[in-house]
């Protein structure tokens, strides 16, 4: 990971904006990828550890995971569920068009 | 200072039973605390209508002879925690007026055995810091030291900071890399961070859900195992919650140490740790030694490596948890005319600088082409750093460190992120195990300024931690107050 | 174009020579269950919108999944009727992208160890051939919500009904070639899946719908570059949607063009694809192992467990029909199609002629199921009834010709065969003594043509068989008026 094309540039950052949807006022732009570039920097270190043999841990605690009954428990509170939305109609969530 | 204030959590509750005074009259005096302690900025939110009925339903449970654990303690709640009814925003502009139709399990626990909320606290927005300088609404500022403004820590820093200056007699928090030990050290109190799965997670809200452990901060050990007590147990609403009894903590208060173990691991004493934190480390080990413990030199070789896997793995969770923020289902919306252009707007305004690094830092970690060489290397060196503590925890029965590298630092000064993130050196290893610790403080520095001690123990062992802790508590006699609390 | 060329289905026939389609599907199921994959919202269809909804599929902070046990059971049993490998850990990732109907900003699925892994299936082919298609995998994963974009000229609105409703998705091998092949496999799967009992099936309500991966190559040659047309609800959508698509991608080709890898839609009322606009941000879902969930774990013991509740499946069901009950293999084929038909065929030929009642069943029952539209299901006769008719002509009470006379007035009244028989007093006449007067009468009438007979006219003798028959109102046994009158002639 410390190969060239680790080293964020804004084009990247662009792209990793738009794949979170955020939306970065370019004055910002390159002060955070300064600040990433810096990050990935610093975790590159991860590199001298030699992991060939070693299984990525999956959980910390080594339980099962636990499995529920097949019953209906929950649902029917509409009013719950759009009571914070910012916008709904008719028991609907409303945003702007989507086109497909 | 109210008389009513110098109670613990413990000796409030005894005094409750004994009915030298009423919740009512010790939720009072809290309230007065909050309102002298205002510009500290720990509260976001009080609910005194709320908290003076729940006071009230416990004075008459007392009457009744019905009282529960809890019962009539006033306490306050981090605004990671859902609360019914009740504002929660995580620190953030994007939940501004987000108000949950639930309940989180641990405070619902905490309300069932009793307790009395005060209100919500402030935190490290989205509980991403550790100085409190993220949150929405602006800094938490840390009771010690009256004349300058010092960070109380993070990400639980309105917690340690409402606890230390007495506006809350204990605190829920949460701790992913430390933002429950690291906020107690610099606050001058007991800070528990379970372990992995002890607590519910359900109604929490998510930051790295891997690492994500509820609670309490409080000023005493005794009052660490009361909360947590009640705050853990099996929630089937969490599919990572451990299906254990947790035994009653209370009965491991005095159990001391004799013929313990106590590892410690050679490589948290490093460069840029302050000499006064290094001399009260060795007393610690001093006074564990003298109580009867056996002290063992031990290693854990990946320690250095805690804070790079931490820094891809919690990034990389969080970038997906908040994604839910999107101004579709609840909190804030900018709108547009396009739906992609309302996301971007939304969470662009929405998140504070530091959520929008770390989202950042987790998208590209788990971008095609990087995946491997970030998160999933990050996820082989976990097990590697998991692998030390347990090879460890075959000889010995603790782990002592120090909590922090420094004490705490003034607000404003630390500007550059990676200077931030290593304040969670000796915090972050245990969390990436999911292994229990437990900060309380010891000493004073030079300025003043409190300083905390860190034990770990082995997975589920939080009996033996309040066993071990108490011991260390009862030898440093930390008797210091706050002086700043009204400042 | 060369007319006189003999294209094979999958093949098309271009300027610059024959290229045949590759072909490789991806079918959602929707199981059965009744509640969601991971809430305790109920997964069923067609409720007011966002009331099937609980705080955890609205993606509410702090909210939390937890599996359904009976979604991981279908999901094995499913695995294990497609011969396939059941993975005894397997891991959920979140697949992230952001939109509308994706609350969480992302889908709950299986990337890396999915619960099934490879397995094959046998699909029957219209000319009576089978052939082999490989299963890639099958993975349980969190259906979408819907958005509805009619509603209002500026605005789009969502229902998050079938949010974390659980669906299975069966991943073939690219080892279809021809549409047919691929119309055949759908129907193989769903086949499968409701004798399973893990899925319904329908796939107007949408329960079952198809991702088709289409390239085409020269024979020989290596895959080309595949389009995915998705969310495809009909056998007979999936079937054209192939074939205009691989034409497509040949006129691209054969003009010196390349095809763009990319998502595209079915449109019916053209019955050609398109490109789907919003899906063609260069999308990046980053899977990662979902930290809210554990790995899933089963033993060897309870999958055996699942298994000794497997059905009999189509294939080796088949086989027993034309053993056990002399069927051909062509109608055992059909009537092994739904669980429903071989359900109610076991029921009617029980201790009956095995032969006539399949013919029963599917010429006149289909037949008269389909004028109606009617499902099996609701059909107005019986299994019992159907075994009980079929009883009758064999024992010689009706004759073939009054059983369809009684199988029309079953269709309509739902009554038994006997109950008609006896009310309408059909049953068949084979006493000699009431055949010979009958035909007494027809000689008596008849002397002309009786004379003739004698003289050599044998065609003759079927219109005294006729005759015969319509005095008795087709009631009398034909054989035995066949061998009376042959006497009688003499
Ligand atoms: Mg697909
Ligand atoms: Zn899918």
């Amino acid at each position: 990971m410390s190969n060239k094309e680790s080293i964020v540039d804004i084009p990247t950052v662009n792209k990793i904006a738009r794949l979170s949807r955020l939306n970065i006022p370019e004055a910002s732009k390159q002060n955070l990828t300064n600040d990433l570039n810096n990050i990935l920097g610093f975790v590159a270190q991860l590199d001298e550890v030699n992991t060939s043999d070693v299984k990525p841990l999956a959980s910390v605690t080594g339980h099962k995971l636990p499995l529920r009954s097949d019953k209906v428990t929950d649902g029917n509170i509409e009013d719950l569920v759009l009571k914070n939305a910012p916008e709904s109609s008719s028991g609907f969530f409303v945003v702007p068009k989507v086109i497909e | 200072m109210s008389d009513l204030l110098k109670f613990d959590l413990l000796s409030a509750s005894i005094a409750l039973k004994n009915k030298e005074f009423s919740s009512l009259e010790l939720t009072n005096a809290y309230f007065e605390a909050i309102e002298q302690t205002s510009a500290l900025g720990a509260y976001l939110e009080i609910v005194k209508d709320h908290s003076i009925n729940m006071a009230k339903a416990s004075d008459k449970n007392f009457k009744n002879g019905t009282a529960r654990p809890l019962e009539g303690l006033p306490i306050g709640v981090k605004d990671m925690f859902c609360t019914k009814d009740i504002k929660t925003t995580a620190s953030s502009k994007i939940l501004e007026n987000f108000c949950p139709t639930y309940e989180s399990t641990v405070t619902q626990n905490l309300w069932d055995d009793g307790a009395v909320m005060l209100g919500k606290l402030s935190c490290d927005e989205f509980a991403m810091g550790s100085s409190n300088e993220t949150a929405a609404k602006g800094n938490v500022v840390n009771p010690w030291l009256k004349n300058s403004k010092m960070s109380p820590g993070g990400s639980s820093g309105g917690s340690a900071s409402a606890v230390a200056a007495r506006s809350a007699l204990a605190a829920t928090g949460t701790d992913t890399g430390g933002s429950i030990r690291q906020p107690a050290a610099f606050c001058g109190i007991t800070g528990l961070k379970p372990t992995y799965g002890r607590c519910s997670r359900w109604g929490i809200v998510a930051f790295s859900s891997s690492l994500d452990q509820a609670g309490p901060l409080t000023r005493t050990v005794s009052d660490a195992a009361l909360m947590l007590n009640s705050m853990a147990g099996h929630d089937k609403k969490d599919s990572t919650s451990a299906n254990l009894e947790m035994p009653d903590l209370m009965n491991y208060l005095d159990r001391g140490i004799r013929g313990k173990k106590i590892g410690i691991p050679k490589e948290y004493t490093q460069d840029g740790i302050s000499d006064d934190i290094v001399s009260f480390y060795e007393k610690s080990i001093n006074w564990l030694k003298d109580s009867g413990a056996e002290i063992v030199p031990v290693s854990l070789p990946h320690t250095k490596y805690a804070l790079p896997v931490y820094y891809i793995i919690a990034p990389a969770e969080a970038s997906s948890n908040l994604a839910r923020y999107d101004g579709v289902r609840y909190g804030k919306r900018n709108e547009a005319a396009s739906l992609d252009e309302m996301y971007e707007i939304t969470r662009g305004n929405g998140f504070g600088e530091e959520v929008k690094r770390r989202i950042m830092i987790g998208t590209y970690v788990l971008s095609s082409g990087y995946y491997d060489a970030y998160y999933l290397k990050a996820q082989k060196v976990r097990r590697l750093i998991k692998e030390d503590f347990e090879n460890v925890f075959e000889e010995v029965d603790y782990i002592l460190t120090p909590s922090t590298p420094t004490t705490s630092f003034e607000l404003g000064k630390k500007q550059d992120p990676l200077t931030m993130y290593l304040n969670d050196i000796f915090t972050v290893p245990a969390s990436l195990a999911g292994l229990p610790g437990i900060s309380l403080p010891v000493g004073l520095d030079k300025s003043g300024l409190p300083i905390g001690i860190q034990l770990i123990a082995n997975s589920f062992d939080e009996p033996g931690l309040i066993s071990t802790a108490r011991v260390l508590e009862r030898s440093a006699e930390f008797n210091f107050i706050a002086d700043g609390a009204a400042k | 174009m060369n007319e006189s060329i003999n294209l094979k289905p999958g093949q098309i026939n271009g300027e610059t020579g024959i290229w045949e389609m590759v072909i490789g599907l991806e079918i959602h199921a929707q199981i059965s269950s009744k509640s969601k994959l991971f809430s305790g919202a109920s997964a069923s269809f067609g409720a007011e919108a966002n009331s099937n909804v609980s705080l955890v599929d609205a993606a509410m902070p702090g909210m939390l999944p937890v599996i359904n046990e009976f979604c991981v059971e279908q999901a094995v049993k499913t695995g294990l009727a497609l011969n396939a490998k059941i993975n005894n850990v397997s891991i959920f990732d979140r697949k992230n992208y952001f939109y509308a109907d994706l609350p969480q900003g992302y889908q709950i699925s299986q990337f890396t160890k999915p619960i099934v892994g490879e397995g094959e299936i046998i699909i029957d082919l219209d000319d009576g051939l089978q052939t082999t298609v490989g299963i890639e995998r099958l993975h349980l994963e969190q259906d979408a919500g819907k958005s509805l974009h009619d509603q209002h000229p500026s605005k789009s609105y969502i229902d998050l009904n079938r949010t974390g409703v659980a669906l299975m998705e069966i991943v073939s091998k690219p080892d279809i070639r021809s549409p047919q092949e691929a119309g055949a496999y759908v129907k193989k799967i769903r086949s499968i899946l409701r004798y399973v009992g893990a899925c319904d099936g329908n796939m107007e309500e949408g329960s079952l719908r198809a991702d088709c991966n289409v390239s085409v190559r020269k024979s020989g040659e290596e895959f080309g570059t595949r389009c995915e047309i998705k969310n495809l609800n009909s056998v007979r959508f999936i079937i054209q949607a192939i074939q205009s698509e691989a034409e497509r991608q040949v006129e691209i080709l054969e003009e010196g063009g390349k095809i763009n890898q990319e998502t595209r839609l079915f449109d019916t009322s053209t019955g050609e694809t398109r490109s789907m606009r919003s899906k063609e941000d260069a999308h990046d879902y980053r899977y990662f192992p979902d930290p809210d969930l554990l790995p899933l774990e089963f033993s060897d013991s309870w999958v055996q467990k699942i298994r000794e509740t497997l059905p009999e499946l189509p294939d080796l069901l088949k086989k027993r029909l034309v053993t056990d009950f002399g069927i051909t293999p062509y109608d055992a084929s059909i009537l092994v199609e739904e669980k429903d038909y071989v359900d109610f065929y076991q029921k009617a030929a029980n201790g009956k002629d095995g032969k006539l009642t399949a013919n029963w069943m599917i010429t006149e029952l289909f037949g008269a199921l389909k004028k109606e539209n009617i499902s099996l299901s609701n059909s107005p006769i019986s299994p019992e009834n159907l075994g009980q008719l079929i009883a009758l002509i064999s024992d010689g009470t009706i004759s073939g010709k009054i059983a369809k006379d009684v199988f029309a007035e079953m269709m309509i009244s739902k009554k038994s065969p006997s109950d008609i028989v006896k009310e309408k007093g059909l049953e068949q006449v084979s006493d000699d003594i009431e055949i010979l007067k009958l035909i007494d009468k027809v000689i008596s009438e008849n002397e002309d043509k009786v004379k003739d007979y004698l003289g050599g006219k044998d065609k003759l003798f079927g219109f005294f068989v006729g005759q015969v028959m319509k005095l008795s109102q087709g009631k009398a046994n034909p054989g035995m008026v066949n061998k009376l009158l042959k006497n009688k002639l003499k």
